[in-house]
């Protein structure tokens, strides 16, 4: 599944530019434990959290994430958002909860 | 250790203890030459793990750090030299899932007492050795030629 097909279909906020709109994503990863994400989360990959701090776009970057996917509606501090821009994360965001949302994506995006 | 001569990149970062704002950056940095000189992927994976980790745990717990990032032929280093309040116990914090965080570095995501044992299980050479209210410094190599196995590790603790 492509990253805008990901927004259309689940109706997720975009909070950043979506920077690579035609990149597939290939599996995906949901964890809140920044240790357990750089561990365990592969290239491509969703990462479903609900961390928002600006941290994650160093994660993200490092693991080569496809999309971000902030659950429960969580407010992303701006910083957050300046260091995606610079970085060309796209974050997006969903009223769902981890397990709801993962749940919804995952016979799609395995 | 590989002599000068051998190098074919070396630069020095300095890591500021508390800049959770820059967090991450080093480890990005060095990402980002490493697959510019062209080093396969699964080997930048693995540096890059044992990167952030490193530098996480300078930007929580040390007032400042060097990180002395290398590549010869064989393999890429990474020295961590941070003075702050060292490691007490390194046995123990090297157990999976020990953490000395505080309740705000868990909301931000850290303290799973997963940093040092995913730096020792993605390195193929790791050293720490730390002193108490001085600093810690840490060795970590990872062959450019090896891939995924982990075996043949070696460990001191100072």
């Amino acid at each position: 599944m492509k990253i805008k097909e990901l927004v259309e279909k689940y109706s997720l906020k975009e909070l950043t530019k979506i920077y690579q709109p035609e990149r597939e994503i290939s599996g995906g990863y949901s964890g809140d434990l920044l240790s357990d994400v750089i561990a365990n989360a592969k290239k491509d990959n969703i990462w479903i959290t609900m961390q928002t701090h600006l941290n994650i776009v160093a994660v993200a970057t490092l693991k080569e994430i496809a999309v971000i996917v902030i659950v429960m509606n969580k407010e992303v501090p701006p910083e957050t958002l300046k260091k995606a821009e610079e970085e060309q994360i796209t974050i997006l965001k969903t009223e769902l909860t981890s397990f709801q949302i993962s749940g919804k994506t995952y016979p799609e995006i395995l | 250790m590989n002599n000068e001569q051998s190098l074919i990149y070396n630069q020095l970062f300095e890591i500021k203890g508390g800049n959770f704002i820059d967090a991450g950056s080093a480890s990005v940095n060095v990402k980002k030459t490493l697959k510019l000189i062209g080093i396969p992927s699964e080997i930048i994976y693995r540096v890059s793990i044992c990167c952030y980790e490193a530098e996480m745990n300078i930007i929580m717990y040390a007032y400042r750090a060097t990180l002395d990032f290398s590549i010869t032929p064989d393999k890429i280093v990474l020295k961590f030299n941070d003075e702050g309040p060292g490691i007490k116990d390194i046995e123990l914090a090297m157990k999976e899932g020990y953490s000395t965080a505080t309740s705000e570095m868990r909301e931000m995501g850290f303290g799973a007492g997963m940093g040092l044992p995913n730096i020792k299980m993605n390195s193929d050479e790791f050293y720490i050795e730390s002193e108490e209210n001085k600093g810690t410094n840490l060795f970590i190599g990872i062959f450019i030629d090896r891939k995924t196995d982990n075996h043949d590790k070696s460990e001191e603790i100072a």
